[in-house]
């Protein structure tokens, strides 16, 4: 199964003041797709995400936005994209209303009034359409911000951790929402920090000092990285990570609750490693996380990288 | 105690070091202010521009001549010919013409007192009240040399000669009807200025600015979109100040309402171009304003708004030339108090164009439609 692709990227690049922000990043997403766009704060997800909207020009790379040449059609690439930026993007002294209003306007959609009226049920606001953008939740100002970059109806969903602050619940209801969207063929790129999130994805694409480490479904990526685990279960388990990790062969070394999780990529290294331990704590292999993997990433960015393509 | 207020202290000072533009202000502005009053601002003015019609030519009137170049008060500028006098004073190239008689020589020797007639621009009171008596006294002094021997008995009978004032576009020397147009473009200046800086910066300072470009809205649409609704707030403040100085003040409005509004659109226009170009300077609305205060401080003070504008030293004259406020000050006091047409309108109005094109220019050039 083939799908066609909407989001094609080459060899993207962005310097500033001679600080190499992305470095030569590729990107390949089909129709329906939601890609998880992870990686360390300032690693360039941001300035990515610009540069596929159209809000910034690359200094290297080419690239097809929906057919769209990247540097030439910036502007009808913005017109046919959904960008929710990482800050509340809409106007707090406008009304949730009026904030509609306007965008519609600004995209010059035909019959404004039902479309803006159809939003507000959907976002199951329209009792509160009056209200003023600022005092809404954070929760809901999320919805709102969501509903306003979806009412032109876009192809590709750009969304910069969009879940930044919100309550699980409404975190959960919002990946509903997204999962329904893609249904409907819309390709999403999502950044965020969230590892449940990065789970519910698609595909993820790990990216970190501007360079993208690793990329592929969740298993895929779990897999490519060649992590091993253990946990270890017993009296004062979770006390033993610093002693632990300074042993070699071992990766990372992390307590969860009472429990210590370690991994390696050799798993004979590991169960030596933490032999010392072995009469006290009950160590069993458990699977890598994506976390693990991402830990692992973030702290070997330099030395190591794990490309897997789908 | 004493330990907290130190690490508010430090704390303060180190965000405030961080704030370039805010230091510079809290240097700039001291220093600027004691130019401006120490130097720029003179309630006396000095070397105000003095035309002599000359329709007599003699020993006497070269000593007039000698004496007003003499005169701290005057910059002889320019001899004018007949019927030239009326067209500067109108024009406001020079501040004051005296006008001497065909018969001046003789009527003084026969002892018939010959008059001296002074025009004076009078729509800015401060700038003519103290000049009128520095004129009779300067020719009089100047005149006191040559009445020796047989005309010693002239300058005996003082007054020799008659001196006649003519008080142009404010007899009354109302000084009002000077403020008032003058208020008009420092009003519009202040809000249209920091109105638009503040109202762009708002955007990048609340984080809706990169929400916008993601839009397709183009730079132009942004601008023109964010400074209609202030050109209209202007019209409404021109309004006011119009009506007011109408029917409260009863400043003479010798002119075309047309024109005024005119003019009014074009400095309205040159206001609104430079406060978008600060806004894409500024940073945060504080820095908006704290330029736009940079801004008002010489527009208030070397545009001739409170003081006259001739009397001021060379340099600030210089500065008070590129501020916007001044050229619309002397269309608005051209207009409304000496009943100025289209032609004379004309040079003020062409040096407001260009600083339009000049400012619209650069604020297009600086606005982007990329974030960074």
């Amino acid at each position: 199964m083939t799908v066609p692709l909407t989001i094609d990227v080459a060899g993207l690049t962005k310097r500033f003041a001679g600080r190499t922000v992305v470095d030569h990043f590729d990107l390949q997403l089909g129709e329906g797709r939601i890609c998880g766009f992870l990686g360390p704060n300032g690693s360039g997800k941001t300035t990515t995400l610009r540069m596929i909207c159209g809000l910034l020009i690359p200094d290297e790379g080419e690239g097809q936005v929906l057919g769209l040449d990247l540097r030439s059609e910036r502007a009808e690439i913005k017109r046919r994209i959904g960008y929710m930026t990482q800050r509340f993007g809409l106007f707090e002294d406008l009304t949730i209303r009026e904030n509609l209003d306007f965008v519609a306007q600004v995209y010059g959609l035909d019959h404004r009034r039902r479309r803006v009226g159809e939003a507000l049920d959907r976002l199951g606001l329209a009792t509160r359409a009056d209200q003023l953008a600022g005092k809404l939740s954070g929760g809901w100002k999320q919805r709102l911000a969501l509903a306003a970059c979806m009412l032109h109806e876009p192809r590709i969903l750009l969304l910069d951790e969009p879940t930044a602050g919100v309550d699980p619940q409404a975190r959960r209801e919002f990946w509903d929402q997204i999962h329904a969207l893609a249904r409907t063929g819309i390709t999403v790129l999502v950044s965020t920090h969230y590892m449940d999130e990065a789970e519910r994805c698609h595909e993820i694409a790990y990216i970190a000092y501007g360079v993208m480490l690793a990329r592929g479904t969740t298993e895929q990526v779990v897999v490519a990285s060649g992590l091993r685990a253990l946990t270890g279960e017993g009296p004062g388990a979770d006390r033993l990570a610093a002693d632990i990790e300074a042993r070699p062969g071992v990766r990372t070394a992390a307590a969860f609750g009472a429990a210590l999780h370690v991994c390696g990529t050799d798993l004979a290294e590991l169960r030596t490693a933490v032999s010392p331990w072995a009469d006290q704590i009950r160590w069993t292999e458990t699977p890598a996380t994506l976390e693990d993997v991402f830990i692992d990433l973030m702290r070997h960015a330099s030395d190591h990288s794990v490309q897997a393509r789908p | 105690m004493i330990e907290r207020i130190l690490a508010m202290m430090t704390k303060e000072l180190r965000q405030m070091r961080r704030d370039r533009l805010m230091i510079g202000m809290m240097f700039a502005i001291p220093i600027v202010q004691l130019m401006l009053f120490g130097f720029a601002i003179n309630s006396d003015p000095r070397h105000l521009p003095l035309a002599v019609e000359y329709n007599d030519h003699s020993q006497l009137t070269r000593s007039i001549d000698a004496a007003l170049r003499n005169s701290t008060f005057f910059e002889v500028t320019r001899i004018a010919g007949p019927g030239e006098a009326d067209r500067l004073v109108r024009r406001g190239d020079v501040q004051f013409v005296v006008t001497i008689a065909p018969d001046f020589t003789r009527d003084l020797v026969r002892g018939h007192r010959p008059q001296l007639l002074l025009t004076a621009d009078a729509t800015d009171p401060t700038a003519t009240s103290g000049a009128v008596n520095a004129i009779g006294l300067a020719v009089r002094q100047g005149l006191s040399h040559d009445l020796i021997g047989p005309l010693a008995d002239r300058a005996d009978r003082l007054p020799a000669i008659d001196v006649v004032t003519h008080l142009n576009y404010n007899p009354e020397g109302i000084t009002s009807h000077n403020i008032v147009p003058g208020l008009l473009a420092i009003v519009l200046s202040l809000t249209m200025v920091m109105m638009t800086a503040m109202a762009v910066t708002r955007e990048t300072e609340r984080g809706t600015m990169e929400n916008l470009l993601a839009m397709p809205l183009r730079p132009i649409e942004v601008m023109i979109g964010k400074i209609v609704p202030y050109l209209l707030a202007g019209f409404v403040q021109t309004a006011i100040i119009l009506l007011f100085a109408a029917l409260i003040f009863h400043v003479p409005f010798q002119g075309s309402v047309v024109l005024t509004v005119a003019v009014t659109m074009v400095f309205i226009a040159v206001s609104l171009a430079l406060g978008f170009t600060f806004s894409t300077i500024a940073e945060t609305q504080l820095q908006a304003m704290q330029m736009s205060f940079f801004y008002i401080l010489p527009s208030i003070l070397l545009s001739g708004f409170l003081f006259p504008f001739r009397g001021m030293p060379g340099w600030a004259q210089a500065i008070g030339e590129v501020i916007p406020a001044t050229h619309f000050m002397r269309l608005l006091r051209g207009i409304m108090l000496k009943g100025w047409g289209v032609a004379e309108a004309l040079p003020e109005v062409a040096v407001l164009a260009v600083m339009l094109l000049v400012l619209g220019t650069v604020a297009v050039m600086r606005y982007r439609d990329t974030v960074a």
